[in-house]
């Protein structure tokens, strides 16, 4: 054997042995038959795992000495059933020891379009948790068993998950650009608040004939209680 | 009256008050994105806004009377803006600095406010992206002009008495 870190001629590309490491070989015994292993993704072995056995892997994920959850993220393939995938990527700072360097693992979770949801895991890592918020902020999947599953980068009021392929790009504006009549253009602010914005129509600055009337229409600016 | 041989000055009380405003605004620390870059430029030395009154950057609203809005305003930004435009004390005057405070810039998207004047009322628009600090002082000295020469009500959002 020479250098470990050397890829010996036809194993897969990205160091991944062909046969799996005793840590990987835990994490594949821990829901038998509901784990699938694919080819390494850039050196890092990676793992299909349905939904119902997300648990008893992520468990057994921390066990293998996983510390870090780096990262959640979402994946629409809009035409492709199962539609949605939640890709985790985990880090073990300690390594295996052979070769001398941290071990990661990316971890796919299919994620149906009726009913999207995976059991959260901010409980094992709690790095998971803003992350899951965001997913599910952006590609509306439920992680259940969150802690506060809130939306985290868009306003709390939001209609629809932006990520999604089926999402238009300019949101509400494009929505309803299709019911308007030619030539009319849509005030998205007007359409997200209750109360008229007289200022945000036409000119700001106080008509001079108008006298003390504009001090209603500007109520809008006193902002500091809406 | 005595007549003394001090010396003095006849103005009226309307030009000397504009005269002291444009001469000393102060703009709020308020970065949006990469505008603000250019923006900290201008007072640097090379630029040097000092010489036009208006390089003392103020990080409360509460003292600062011109909003200069460098950056793209996110849907989720729009209540802070307001909020903190509301805190400026009046007269108060506002700055969309670069295409995106503009009208939105690139960002056509469901995230970005088309321009800040959908949000709080603008003096002044710079184009560029990002416009240079040149550009930024030479929309300071605009709104100068403004304040000289406009509007008198119109850094003043409610009229009062």
């Amino acid at each position: 054997m020479g250098d470990p870190r050397v890829r010996p001629p036809g194993a897969p590309p990205g160091g991944g042995a062909a046969s799996p490491a005793p840590w990987l070989e835990a994490i594949l015994a821990a829901a038998p038959g509901q784990v699938e292993r694919l080819e390494p993704c850039y050196g890092i072995e990676s793992l299909r795992v349905a939904p119902t056995a997300l648990l008893a892997v992520a468990d057994s994920i921390r066990e293998a000495g996983f510390t870090m959850c780096l990262d959640v993220g979402g994946v629409d393939y809009l035409p492709r059933q199962p539609r949605f995938e939640v890709v985790y990527h985990f880090l073990a700072l300690q390594g295996d020891g052979r070769p001398e360097q941290p071990r990661r693992l990316q971890l796919r979770v299919p994620v149906p379009e009726e009913a999207p949801e995976v059991p959260s895991i901010a409980h094992l890592w709690p790095s998971a948790n803003w992350a899951e918020r965001e997913v599910y902020d952006l590609f509306g999947i439920r992680f259940t068993g969150h802690p506060d599953l809130r939306r985290i980068l868009m306003p709390d009021d939001w209609e629809g998950h932006p990520l999604r392929k089926d999402y238009p790009l300019r949101g509400p504006r494009d929505r309803a650009a299709a019911t308007l009549p030619q030539g009319e253009q849509f005030d998205f602010l007007q359409a997200r608040r209750p109360q008229p914005l007289a200022h945000a129509r036409g000119g700001w600055r106080p008509d001079p004939g108008a006298g003390g009337s504009e001090a209603e229409g500007r109520d809008g600016h006193d902002g500091a209680g809406a | 009256m005595e007549v003394t041989n001090e010396p003095f000055l006849v103005t009226r009380l309307d030009q000397f008050a504009r005269w002291a405003q444009k001469s000393s605004l102060w703009p709020l620390t308020f970065g949006l994105a990469c505008c603000a870059i250019e923006m900290m430029n201008m007072v640097s030395p090379r630029y040097d806004a000092a010489r036009f009154g208006a390089e003392v950057f103020r990080a409360s609203p509460r003292q600062a009377d011109l909003l200069i809005v460098s950056g793209r305003l996110s849907h989720k930004m729009v209540p802070v803006i307001r909020q903190i435009y509301a805190q400026m004390p009046e007269p108060k005057w506002v700055v969309a600095m670069g295409a995106c405070a503009s009208s939105g810039g690139i960002f056509d998207n469901y995230a970005i406010v088309q321009g800040v004047d959908q949000v709080i009322p603008v003096d002044v628009y710079v184009p560029g992206c990002p416009p240079t600090p040149d550009a930024v002082l030479h929309a300071v000295l605009r709104l100068q002009e403004e304040i000289v020469q406009g509007d008198p009500q119109a850094g003043v959002i409610r009229r009062h008495g």
